[in-house]
């Protein structure tokens, strides 16, 4: 991707170009963002709160698929099985061996660090379109695992979870949980940003970039290969944690292929290899569907409505939405939403005279 | 052990095998020739049974009709499809090309659902079902037609890469694009006509199976199955696709006797290939007949 800094860049020490934040505008807009969001329930009903935790759990899994598919080169089409391990380790901690949820949430996303190493084995060795078989396998062997398992996930009745709570304060409402998730957000991104800074994350960059020239300058491909899958199940483990712990009941059907297959769109259409492009993704996948509705709804009850049955098959009009959103944006707008901002701020930086 | 439902039970699983060697084989020449790794395959066979259960419902077509009908349809779908979606993404990475065949499989899927309905439908009687009886085992007329149909587009395959012009060509770009173009050949109609091809012989094999079966979105879950036999295979080998078909329709169903008689997991006949798959790529990456790809600085 050509860098799209435009002139007047005048960074001139290693420490400036390191920096997450290039101007101090971005600092403060982020700021007002989060502050934006945590003021969110005194204007926003308890439908489109629960919109924005979506956004925030779904968003936390995408940023770990963005780091194994968008920085370190390799694929997955079983993330929604890891995500769904999160959300079973977390149940199951809690109600077995009677962990705070607090404690619950970062131990699942271990857990899931954990059996993600397992199936990440086959990616030291593996790259490209095998990968992408391999981890096709997981998905369909970690289903089973959760449709068979009666003591871990309660079978296909299902495991009820309980809330958050913390020193009394208990995170059983949209308007509250928004909070754990936000601050769940900001540590998992924040910890992010930080770890491309570092020489693992140059690391697995370079992986992406030339493996063979990576490894010609010593970096373990191995290792990074299978850190990198650790990394994205732990994500994914979180985010399913977070889950768990919002709808408070979680069903082993929950976590098939189409949501893999959703959480690889939220990672394309936000932007490969972009931090907060994977959020962008996810808000995107979050309300797509949305917008179907909302275009359904309007033309409910009228010829096009009863000729095309459109109320009742609302869920494949969201499916096909999905499919072909990754399809469009992946012929129009291969770099994501990222790069489409990114262009609006160069133009608006460089008005009038931006040739 | 129970010997003769063992017989049974393989009897099965290689019928079963060869369609799957089929849909194998139709995956492997999209992979050979433009190297894209079609996750879209099983997707061919449902719409492609669909169309032809529509024409023979809805428009009362005789068989052979229908059947033609959907033969030249699935022509111009493969074509549609390769120009539309996947000749603007030649030389974008690996990632891009599988999720945009993801893309298509989602799609098609949810619109086979959307225009036709969630529930498996019959096709109208075609064939008079009898058994007959083979070596002792009773198998159904429509079994081993399906058999004989898999058999007849394996030597259909075979005939038109060793002998016809057009075969010729696509083995040529399927080695080297740039010298198969200083040659002569077009590379975008060899792209354009495997994708055709693949689209034609897997509507084929959905139809099979529609008789067989009932159509339903259950016969995109083949696409799927593909994916153990190719790797077990190895994947731009069409030999090791037919093999690889055969072995998982035998190891699925040998799965599924092990299963009832002993292990009592459940769901092994689904699941199983799965396993053998990750085994198979921890142990043997490029396959039974795969090229090994050796990389050099």
């Amino acid at each position: 991707m050509p860098s799209l800094a435009p002139a007047g860049d005048y960074r001139s020490s290693y420490r400036e170009d390191m920096t997450i934040f290039l101007t101090r505008n971005s600092r403060i807009g982020l700021l007002i963002g989060i502050v934006l969001v945590a003021c969110a329930p005194l204007a926003l009903g308890r439908y489109e709160l629960g919109l924005l935790i979506n956004i925030g759990f779904l968003g936390i899994a995408a940023l770990g698929l963005n780091i194994l598919v968008g920085f370190t080169g390799q694929i997955s089409i079983g993330h929604a099985a890891f995500f769904g391990f999160g959300a079973f380790m977390s149940a199951w901690l809690h109600e077995r061996w009677h962990i705070p949820v607090v404690f619950c949430i970062p131990l699942a996303g271990i857990a899931t660090a954990l059996i993600g190493l397992v199936f990440g084995a086959p990616a030291a060795r593996l790259k490209g379109l095998y990968l992408a078989i391999a981890t096709l396998a997981a998905q369909f062997i970690l289903e089973d695992f959760f449709a068979r398992a009666q003591w871990f996930t309660g079978g296909v009745a299902g495991r009820i979870t309980e809330p958050f709570e913390l020193f009394g304060w208990r995170a059983d409402r949209e308007e509250s949980y928004l909070y754990v998730v936000l601050a769940a957000v900001i540590v998992m991104y924040a910890f992010a940003a930080n770890l491309m800074r570092t020489r693992d994350g140059r690391a697995l960059v370079a992986v992406r970039d030339h493996y063979l020239s990576a490894e010609v300058m010593g970096v373990n491909l191995a290792y990074y290969r299978t850190l990198s899958f650790g990394i994205a199940s732990f994500y994914a483990g979180v985010g399913g944690a977070l889950y768990a712990h919002y709808l408070l009941f979680v069903s082993v059907e929950a976590f098939n292929i189409l949501f893999s297959i959703q959480f690889l769109g939220m990672v394309i259409i936000g932007g490969l290899g972009s931090i907060m492009g994977s959020l962008m993704g996810a808000a995107f996948m979050v309300l797509l569907p949305e917008v179907v509705q909302v275009g359904a709804d309007a033309l409910a009850g009228g010829a096009i409505d009863r000729a095309l049955k459109l109320g009742s098959s609302i869920s494949f009009l969201r499916e096909m939405a999905v499919g072909l959103a990754i399809i469009l944006f992946l012929i129009f707008e291969p770099n994501g939403i990222v790069h489409r901002w990114q262009l609006i701020k160069a133009y608006w930086k460089l008005y009038p005279y931006s040739h | 052990m129970d010997w003769s439902l063992l017989l049974q039970l393989t009897l099965n699983g290689l019928i079963v095998g060869a369609l799957y060697g089929v849909v194998a084989m139709s995956f492997v020449l999209i992979y050979k020739a433009s190297q894209v790794v079609n996750f879209a395959q099983g997707e061919f066979l449902l719409v492609g049974a669909w169309v032809c259960w529509w024409m023979l419902t809805e428009w009362q077509l005789p068989f052979w009709a229908g059947f033609l009908f959907t033969l030249a349809f699935m022509t111009l779908f493969g074509i549609i499809l390769q120009v539309v979606v996947l000749r603007p993404l030649i030389g974008e990475p690996v990632i891009s090309v599988i999720m945009a065949t993801i893309g298509l499989g989602i799609f098609f899927q949810a619109l086979m659902k959307w225009i036709f309905g969630v529930f498996a439908k019959p096709f109208p009687p075609i064939f008079t079902t009898e058994r007959i009886n083979l070596l002792g085992l009773e198998v159904q007329t429509v079994y081993l037609l399906s058999l004989g149909i898999s058999v007849l587009i394996m030597a259909g395959f075979a005939w038109f890469f060793t002998a016809s012009k057009h075969g010729l060509a696509m083995r040529a770009t399927a080695f080297d694009q740039q010298v198969a173009q200083s040659l002569g050949v077009s590379v975008p109609k060899v792209f354009a006509m495997s994708w055709a091809i693949s689209a034609v012989v897997s509507a084929v094999a959905g139809v099979v199976v529609g008789v067989v079966n009932g159509v339903s979105s259950a016969l995109s879950f083949y696409g799927i199955k593909v994916f153990p036999a190719v790797i077990l295979g190895g994947l731009d080998s069409v030999v090791g696709a037919v093999l690889g078909g055969l072995i998982v329709g035998v190891l699925e169903n040998w799965a599924q006797y092990l299963d009832a008689n002993w292990l009592n997991w459940g769901n092994m006949y689904s699941i199983a290939p799965f396993y053998a798959l990750i085994l198979i790529l921890l142990v043997k990456p490029y396959g039974l007949f795969g090229t090994k790809n050796i990389e050099r600085v």
